[in-house]
C-alpha cells in the first residue's frame, strides 16, 4: 500500500473536518475501551496473565531464529511449503507465483494488515488475479477502495448509512428499494454474495496472528467465520505473516490468546480461533490440498536488539489506537498507510523510514494512555520519543522548531540572562492580556518572576 | 494542620523547583506551593539558578539540550534532602528521565539517580512523605479535577490530591468520567498541531463543563494553561487553579488563570 503519510497535517485536517467520521469516532470511544474495561475487571489474573506474555514474547525474540526455523521444520514435517519474503517485491512475488501455479483466477482473503503492508490486492489485479476480501469491514473498504482505518475495525470509520449507500451501489444487481437499515441486513446481504466467491476462489490467502513453533501451526482470531471459509474451502491456502508472530508452544499461544480479544474488542475470547497445519490429510474431511505459508521481514529483523526491539512485542489488538486522544480526534486515515494510532507510529517509521513518517512520533501528547492499556506494555511513549530524537539528530526537524528551541536553550542554561529576558517577554504579554484568540494556551501571565519576587523578599 | 510524620530528619531541607511556567506565568502558585511547604514543616530553598526542567528539548529529540538543562538542575538540587515541582510532569522529568539521558556516563548517572530518588511532585510530597493530611484550608465551590498524564501515570498521583481535598471546607468535588484523559497539551505538541490538540481540549472541554462544577483544578500549570485558555474561548465561566492556591489559602486573592485582576 502506497503512504500519504508525509502528507499528515493535511490528512489530519481533512479527519477533524469530517463530521461523519468524528461520529463514529465517538462511538468507538463509547465501545471498545468500556468493555475492555468490564472483561479485565472480572479476570484477576489479566496483570499476570500481561507479564507471561511479555516473558514469552522477550524470550521470543531473544531466540528469534531457532524459533522461526523450528517452525519452519515443524510445518514441512506437516506438508507446508515455508516461504521466506526478505521485503514486500519478495512476498508479492512469492504469493502471485503460487496464485499462478494454482491457475488462480480468484483469490478469496481473510483480514491482514500485513497483506495491507504489501500492497497484495493491487498487485494481484495487476497480473490478472482477482482478489476478495471476505471480512465484513475488508470487504466494505474494499468495494470503496478505501484504506483500512484501524487495524482490527478496518471500516470503523463508515455508519451503517454509508455502507448501505455503498453496497447498494455495488451490488446493483439486487432490488435497489430493499431495506438495509439493520446491521444485520448488511451482514446477510454481504453472506449472500461472498458465499458464492468462497465456493469459487482457487487460492485463499489469510494472514496469522500466531505462528506455533513446537507444532508448525498457523492461528487466526476471527469473530465472522470468514477465515474458516477462506483457508478450508480452497484448493490453495497461502498464510502470509510477519517474523515475530512466532511464539515457541501452543501453551504460550493459548496465554497470548487470553489477552488479545479482552486487549482488543472486550470480548473474553474471539467468536472463532482456528488453527491450521498444513494441508489436508488422507482421512480430513476438508482443508487445501496445498499449504504455503510466507513469513514476511520487510525491515523488522533490524529492529531486534535495537532501541525499537519492544515493539516487535506488538499483537496488533488496537488498544492503543482505541484508548489514543490523537487517534481519536483524526482517525486512522490520517495516518497515511496500514498502521495507526500510538502503534502504527511506532511501527511506520521503521518499515517506511522517517523522511516519509516523522510526522507520526511528533504528533503525540506522550500522555502515555497507550503504553498503559497495552498488553504488551510496549513503551510506546519513549519509542516516540527516540524517533524524535533520530529526527532531530539526523537535521531532520523544521527550521522554526529548531532555531526556537536553541534559542531557549541558550538561555535557560544561562539563568542571569534568561530570567531578565524572559520578564520582558511576560510583561509584553500582560499587556497583550494574553495569547488572545490566536494562542489561547497562552494566559495573561500574573506578572513578574517567582524566584525574582522570593529573592526580593516577597512571600 | 492534620496528622504529620515525625520520623522525619529535622530540618528537612526542601528545594522547591518552580517549574518555567509557574515561574513566569504564574508566580502565585510558587508561593503557595512555599507555603504548603513550611506549614508542613519543610525549610525552604528557591536556588536561583533554576530555570526549566527541559522537557521541551526532551520531547523535541533534542537530547544535548536536554543535558545541559539537566546538569544545571542537578548542580542547583543535589543538595537538598528534597526537590518538590509543583507539577508532576516536571517531577517525572527530573525523576524517571534524567537517568536516561546520561547512560554511560557512571558519575551522572550515579548523580541523577540520587536526584531522582529526592524528587517529588507537591502535593503527593506533602501526603506521602511529610504525612500531612489536611491544610485547614476553606474553598466554597463545586470543583472538578484533572489528572495530569505524567502525574498520574509515572508519578502514580490519583489518590493524594483528592485526600487533600477532601478536607477542604466548602470544596464539592464533582469527579468527570473523563478526568484521566489527556487535555491535550503536550508541550509543543500543541504549537506543532494545533488543530490536533484543540480537538483533544475541545472533547476534554465538553467532559468539564458537563459536570457543572465553577471551578477546575489541578496540579500542572501546563494542563490548567490549555484547559483554561480553551474554557475561556468558548466562553465558559469555570474557572481554573492549580490544588495547591486552594489549600494554601491563597485562591481569593489571586484571580484565576487568564482572568484580569490587578494585584500589582
Ligand atoms: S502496541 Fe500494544 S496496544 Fe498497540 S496494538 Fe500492539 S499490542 Fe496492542
Amino acid at each position: 500500500m502506497r503512504s500519504t503519510t508525509r502528507n499528515f497535517v493535511d490528512n489530519a485536517a481533512r479527519g477533524l473536518a469530517d463530521d461523519k467520521l468524528q461520529a463514529a469516532l465517538g462511538r468507538l470511544s463509547q465501545g471498545f475501551p468500556v468493555k475492555r474495561l468490564e472483561t479485565i475487571s472480572r479476570l484477576p489474573e489479566f496483570e499476570q496473565l500481561r507479564d507471561d506474555a511479555i516473558a514469552i514474547k522477550r524470550h521470543t525474540l531473544e531466540n528469534l531464529d531457532s524459533y522461526l526455523e523450528r517452525y519452519e521444520e515443524n510445518a514441512k514435517v506437516s506438508g507446508a511449503h515455508v516461504h521466506w519474503a526478505r521485503d514486500g517485491d519478495d512476498a508479492r512475488e512469492i504469493i502471485l507465483g503460487i496464485c499462478r501455479d494454482a491457475g488462480a483466477k480468484t483469490v478469496t482473503k481473510g483480514k491482514s494488515m500485513v497483506s495491507e503492508e504489501i500492497g497484495i490486492n493491487e498487485f494481484l489485479a495487476d497480473n490478472g488475479v482477482e482478489p476478495i476480501e471476505t471480512d465484513l469491514g475488508e470487504y466494505i473498504i474494499q468495494l470503496r477502495d478505501e484504506p483500512p482505518s484501524h487495524i482490527i475495525a478496518p471500516a470503523i470509520h463508515l455508519s451503517g448509512a454509508q455502507v448501505a449507500d455503498t453496497f447498494k451501489e455495488s451490488h446493483d444487481e439486487l432490488d435497489a428499494d430493499r431495506d438495509l437499515s439493520e446491521p444485520r441486513t448488511l451482514l446477510e446481504e454481504a453472506r449472500a454474495i461472498l458465499r458464492k466467491k468462497f465456493l469459487a476462489a482457487d487460492v485463499g490467502i489469510t494472514g496469522a496472528n500466531m505462528l506455533i513453533a513446537e507444532t508448525g501451526t498457523s492461528v487466526i482470531v476471527t469473530n465472522e467465520g470468514n477465515g474458516d471459509l477462506t483457508q478450508t474451502l480452497p484448493k490453495t491456502h497461502i498464510v502470509i505473516a510477519s517474523i515475530e508472530k512466532v511464539v515457541p508452544t501452543l501453551e504460550d499461544a493459548a496465554t497470548i490468546l487470553r489477552i488479545l480479544a479482552r486487549s482488543a474488542t472486550g470480548q473474553d475470547i474471539t467468536v472463532y480461533t482456528t488453527y491450521s497445519t498444513g494441508p489436508k490429510r488422507a482421512d480430513d474431511l476438508d482443508g487445501p490440498e496445498n499449504y504455503h505459508v510466507v513469513i514476511l521481514d520487510n525491515g523488522r529483523s533490524s529492529l531486534l536488539g535495537g532501541e525499537f526491539e519492544d515493539m516487535l512485542r506488538c499483537i496488533k489488538c488496537a488498544a492503543c489506537l482505541n484508548h489514543c486522544p490523537v487517534y481519536k480526534a483524526i482517525g486512522g486515515h490520517a495516518y497515511g498507510w496500514v498502521y495507526s494510532g500510538p502503534m502504527g507510529a511506532v511501527l511506520a517509521p521503521a518499515l517506511l523510514g522517517l523522511g516519509e513518517t516523522h510526522h507520526l512520533p511528533s504528533a503525540s501528547s506522550l500522555c502515555g494512555r497507550c503504553q498503559d492499556v497495552c498488553p504488551m506494555r510496549i513503551p510506546l511513549p519513549r519509542l516516540l520519543r527516540q524517533w524524535r530524537r533520530r529526527w532531530f539528530e539526523t537535521g531532520g526537524e523544521d527550521t522554526k522548531t529548531r532555531l526556537g528551541l536553541a534559542a531557549w536553550a541558550f538561555l535557560a542554561k544561562r539563568p542571569a540572562l534568561y530570567r531578565p529576558l524572559m520578564a520582558i517577554g511576560t510583561s509584553v504579554l500582560k499587556l497583550c492580556g494574553g495569547g488572545g484568540r490566536r494562542f489561547p494556551i497562552l494566559p495573561r501571565p500574573e506578572g513578574g518572576s517567582f524566584v525574582d519576587q522570593w529573592k526580593r523578599g516577597k512571600r | 494542620m492534620g496528622a504529620m510524620n515525625t520520623a522525619l530528619k529535622n530540618p528537612i531541607d526542601v528545594g522547591l523547583f518552580a517549574t518555567c511556567l509557574v515561574d513566569l506565568m504564574r508566580p502565585s502558585v510558587g508561593f503557595a506551593a512555599a507555603r504548603l511547604l513550611e506549614r508542613a514543616g519543610c525549610t525552604l530553598h528557591v536556588p536561583e539558578a533554576q530555570t526549566c526542567c527541559g522537557q521541551p528539548a526532551y520531547n523535541s529529540g533534542d537530547n544535548t539540550d536536554a543535558r545541559n538543562l539537566a546538569v544545571n538542575v542537578i548542580a542547583a538540587f543535589e543538595g537538598f534532602d528534597y526537590v518538590v515541582a509543583p507539577s508532576g510532569s516536571c517531577a517525572a522529568m527530573i525523576r524517571h528521565h534524567y537517568p536516561a539521558l546520561f547512560e554511560g556516563d557512571a558519575t551522572m548517572t550515579a548523580r541523577c539517580q540520587s536526584l531522582s530518588n529526592k524528587t517529588h511532585e507537591l502535593l503527593s510530597f506533602l501526603t506521602d512523605i511529610m504525612g500531612v493530611t489536611e491544610f485547614e484550608a476553606e474553598f466554597e465551590a463545586t470543583a472538578t479535577y484533572h489528572d495530569s498524564c505524567s502525574g498520574l501515570r509515572e508519578m502514580g498521583i490519583r489518590e493524594q490530591p483528592r485526600a487533600l481535598m477532601a478536607a477542604v471546607k466548602g470544596l464539592e468535588l464533582r469527579e468527570s468520567g473523563e478526568a484521566q484523559s489527556c487535555c491535550g497539551f503536550g508541550g509543543l505538541f500543541s504549537v506543532k498541531y494545533p488543530e490536533v490538540s484543540g480537538r483533544i481540549v475541545d472533547a476534554k472541554s465538553d467532559a468539564i463543563e458537563a459536570t457543572g462544577a465553577e471551578t477546575l483544578l489541578g496540579g500542572d500549570l501546563g494542563c490548567l494553561m490549555n484547559m483554561s485558555g480553551r474554557l475561556r474561548a468558548r466562553g465558559s465561566a469555570i474557572k481554573t487553579r492549580h490544588l495547591a492556591e486552594v489549600l494554601a489559602g491563597t485562591a481569593p486573592e489571586t484571580p484565576a488563570i487568564g482572568e484580569e485582576g490587578d494585584k500589582d
